[in-house]
């Protein structure tokens, strides 16, 4: 375990919720409007912790288990992850596989938590993000594989110290088809246009955020915080591979890392001012065709 | 076969109650289904109790080709054979029949209180519920499908938005939806009941808050129907200022319709903008009569508003802005290919369906049915300045939002030339009494499509029956229809694209 590694989760800790901040004020500006304050998601988690929590009486324990589990399952995510070439806190052969598991989990106690309420809503909402979960693992894991075989390294840590200016000049097509399909799952694992609409109120369209419409107070910023954390995993997945800025200063990869996740906030920003929201049926097309480019990706670096 | 006759008005004209040929139920019925499957549309069907223990049915057919109303009445008691099998178009109304006066319209395939309240002749039920029996909205027997995989989604009454209250049961199979069934009633207040006797210093508020965002459309159609009734005539520049107001509310829910539409697929830039551009014209009507709704504005006799000089400039340059604004925020919509897959092919209504259930308004016209009652059954300016009638054909939410697109353009263009030539006169004339035993329909295209009052007058020339009929009342249907064989998560955009009021059906 290296101390440097701590920056990653550290940063990831205070500045996740920033991300939707500038997601949102984009957005607004698109819209003609000011919008509100970067900071206002910490505001809204200062605000939910605040304030007590309210059980149904139908719900049992999973249902209280499922913000913990999906917080502290991100939270172990994050300390696989590398910034640029300063190693991860936790660095091992096959630590990709982990990381794909405790998101695996976080997903599966959301699920379970939804399931526990009964509510025919939450149930609907359970069933799409299985089904496009089902389809969006592959994806993940066939970049992963991808640039796993282009390093010669099964963990985070080797892979992204392996990806310079050099490599992209060399490999690019590869490299920007592997980003292409990590910005698809980015999205839709983060529930962002055009998969989800993460400012609907619609109950009968949402996917995540009607399996956890039952939550309230410190359970709802849990998970609220859980998922600015796992857009930042997600992210950081996606900057990594873009950003290919490897100078050897710890400051200097920490810092084109954060520019990196500032510009990804702006884009998904952008993206969901540009264009609606996928008809549902459509959302798998999309996936699988996310998985297709992965493949492609897979079979150029595999001959 | 010769048909049986039935007294004719054109819109808005009153004639002696006497002359509303009474007929016997088998008459009547042929009288109605034969004019409804000879393209007449069924405007209105509705009992009044005439006696003891009968009960006057009326039906108002409406034929488009000859601008004519046709009214035709029978008398029942307890029961009468239904014609709903024969006219899809009456099976609301004869639940409202059944529910109000106790009658049963028998062999009806799907008698339900369609508001939930007691019967107004005590001791009739159509149901036969004890008298003591606590009535709760929407609790009833709903229409279900049996299997294994199928699963019933229950949505309402509180929703997430702040819409109005109704129950939406969905029989769906995974995604998709077999069958919708929408409850409603949760808004009942009873005004038809209480607009007997009158008319009052209220029953203008009465009918200016019917639906909420319908206030000029159902101020006018009352105002016109009283004014027939008393014999008055409207001055011109009255006249002319009520369409503008009526076109204006047109504009304001057509662009707050636009906006909702994209705001619901998550298209943020025309979401925004066409918000705030509907406040622009509600703005608009506030600058002529201070309720950005037009509130106080339709008095019976007139207007009780002028648009004078200095306004008047105002009113031009701000519709100047607002035409730009809108253009360009509602263009976006169709320039977008993530938008129109959304749009095209989701919530279709065919031509005959429509036809059959009697759909009116924007719901109709994207249809490809050519119903306005602006150009049908005009009235008032309309009768000199004509509105093209906007059409579509595919009968889906690209439809009924492109048909949206093409009235706010001509309803823009009508309001511009109504406003720079404005008559010189005064705008109101003190409405007289109203003449006794008359009857009156009253036609008026709201911004949702047609809304129809009709009226009926005693022998002291009080009103002595007052049917409203809101667009929303002939299209909730239309909406169930539209929902077979989607999937569950479009309806919130299906239900946008209708954009029906609760209120105006549940009165």
């Amino acid at each position: 375990m290296r101390f440097i590694g701590l920056c990653q989760p550290v940063l990831a800790l205070m500045l996740a919720p920033l991300l939707r901040g500038v997601i949102n004020k984009v957005k607004a500006l698109f819209a003609g409007r000011c919008g509100p304050s970067v900071f206002q998601p910490y505001r809204d988690l200062a605000k939910l912790l605040g304030k007590g929590a309210v059980y149904s009486g139908t719900t049992t324990l999973v249902f209280r288990l499922a913000p913990l589990v999906g917080l502290s399952a991100v939270v172990v995510a994050l300390a696989l992850l590398p910034i640029g070439s300063v190693q991860a806190m936790l660095a091992f052969p096959g630590d990709i596989i982990l990381f794909a598991y405790v998101l695996g989990l976080m997903r599966f106690f959301t699920v379970l938590g939804a399931l526990d309420t009964g509510s025919s809503f939450e149930g609907m909402g359970a069933s799409r993000e299985v089904q496009f979960s089902a389809l969006v693992e592959p994806v993940l894991m066939l970049s992963m594989a991808t640039l796993a075989r282009h390093s010669g390294s099964i963990s985070f840590s080797g892979i992204y110290s392996s990806i310079t200016f050099g490599v992209w000049m060399q490999a690019g097509p590869t490299l920007a088809m592997v980003s292409a399909a990590l910005l698809v799952v980015c999205l839709a694992e983060n529930s962002r246009i055009p998969v989800d609409d993460p400012n609907t109120h619609l109950e009968l369209t949402m996917i995540h955020e009607v399996m956890v419409l039952d939550y309230s107070g410190p359970d709802l910023a849990f998970i609220l915080y859980a998922a600015a954390l796992k857009l930042w995993v997600f992210g950081a997945l996606l900057v990594g591979l873009c950003m290919p800025l490897r100078t050897g200063w710890a400051m200097m990869d920490i810092a084109a890392f954060l520019v990196g996740m500032l510009l990804l906030a702006i884009v998904i920003g952008v993206i969901e001012s540009m264009m609606a929201r996928l008809r549902l049926l459509r959302v798998p097309q999309m996936l699988v065709g996310a998985g297709a480019i992965a493949i492609i990706a897979l079979v150029l670096v595999l001959r | 076969m010769a048909q049986v006759a039935c007294l004719a008005l054109r819109n808005g004209e009153s004639a002696r109650t006497d002359g509303v040929p009474v007929l016997t139920v088998a008459e009547f019925r042929d009288a109605l289904i034969d004019r409804v499957q000879g393209g007449a549309r069924l405007t209105a069907l509705f009992g009044m109790p005439t006696g003891e223990s009968r009960v006057r049915l009326i039906g108002v057919v409406a034929h488009t080709e000859t601008g004519m109303i046709e009214i035709c009445a029978t008398e029942v008691e307890e029961e009468y054979p239904a014609l709903t099998h024969d006219c899809p178009a009456a099976h609301w109304f004869e639940r409202e029949i059944a529910e109000q006066w106790g009658v049963r319209p028998q062999g009806h395939p799907w008698l339900k209180p369609i508001r939930f309240h007691r019967s107004y002749r005590p001791g009739h039920d159509a149901w036969r519920r004890p008298a003591e029996a606590a009535i709760e909205p929407c609790v009833t027997d709903y229409f279900e499908v049996e299997g294994e995989e199928v699963h019933e989604v229950a949505v309402g009454p509180v929703h997430a938005g702040i819409i109005e209250p109704g129950h939406f049961r969905f029989q769906c199979h995974g995604e998709n939806v077999y069958h919708l069934e929408i409850s409603l009633g949760y808004q009942h207040r009873g005004v038809e009941r209480a607009v007997p006797g009158g008319p009052t210093a209220r029953t203008i508020h009465y009918m200016e808050t019917l639906a909420g965002d319908t206030s000029i459309g159902h101020a006018t159609c009352y105002c016109q129907a009283v004014e027939s009734l008393a014999g008055s005539r409207v001055p011109a520049r009255a006249q002319v200022i009520r369409a503008i107001a009526l076109e204006l509310e047109r504009l304001a829910n057509h662009t707050g319709d636009l906006g909702a539409l994209a705001g619901d697929i998550g298209f943020l830039p025309t979401s925004s903008y066409c918000g705030r551009i509907r406040g622009d014209f509600l703005n608009m009507s506030a600058l002529i009569c201070g309720s950005r709704f037009g509130r106080g504005l339709i008095r019976p006799g007139g207007v009780a508003f002028d648009l004078d000089e200095a306004r008047r400039q105002q009113f031009l340059e701000r519709l100047r802005a607002a035409r730009r604004d809108v253009t360009e925020a509602v263009e976006l919509l169709w320039s977008t290919p993530s938008v129109m897959s959304r749009f095209q092919e989701t919530g279709t209504v065919s031509r005959h369906r429509a036809i059959e259930l009697g759909l009116v308004g924007v719901a109709a016209r994207a249809c490809g049915l050519e119903r306005d009652i602006r150009r049908e059954f005009p009235t008032g300016i309309y009768q000199f300045a004509h509105i093209p009638v906007s059409t579509a054909d595919t009968g889906d939410v690209f439809a009924r939002a492109f048909v949206r697109w093409l009235e706010i353009q001509r309803s823009l263009a009508f309001i511009d030339e109504q406003v720079r030539s404005l008559p010189a006169s005064r705008t109101r004339d003190l409405l007289g009494p109203l003449a006794p035993s008359r009857i009156t329909a009253s036609l008026i295209e709201g911004w949702r499509g047609e809304i129809c009052h009709v009226a009926l007058t005693d022998d002291a020339g009080r009103l002595a029956r007052y049917k409203i009929v809101d667009p929303s009342f002939h299209n909730w249907m239309g909406l169930a229809m539209a929902l077979r064989d989607q999937q569950i998560s479009d309806f919130p955009l299906c239900n946008k694209s209708f954009n029906l009021s609760y209120c105006g059906h549940d009165l």
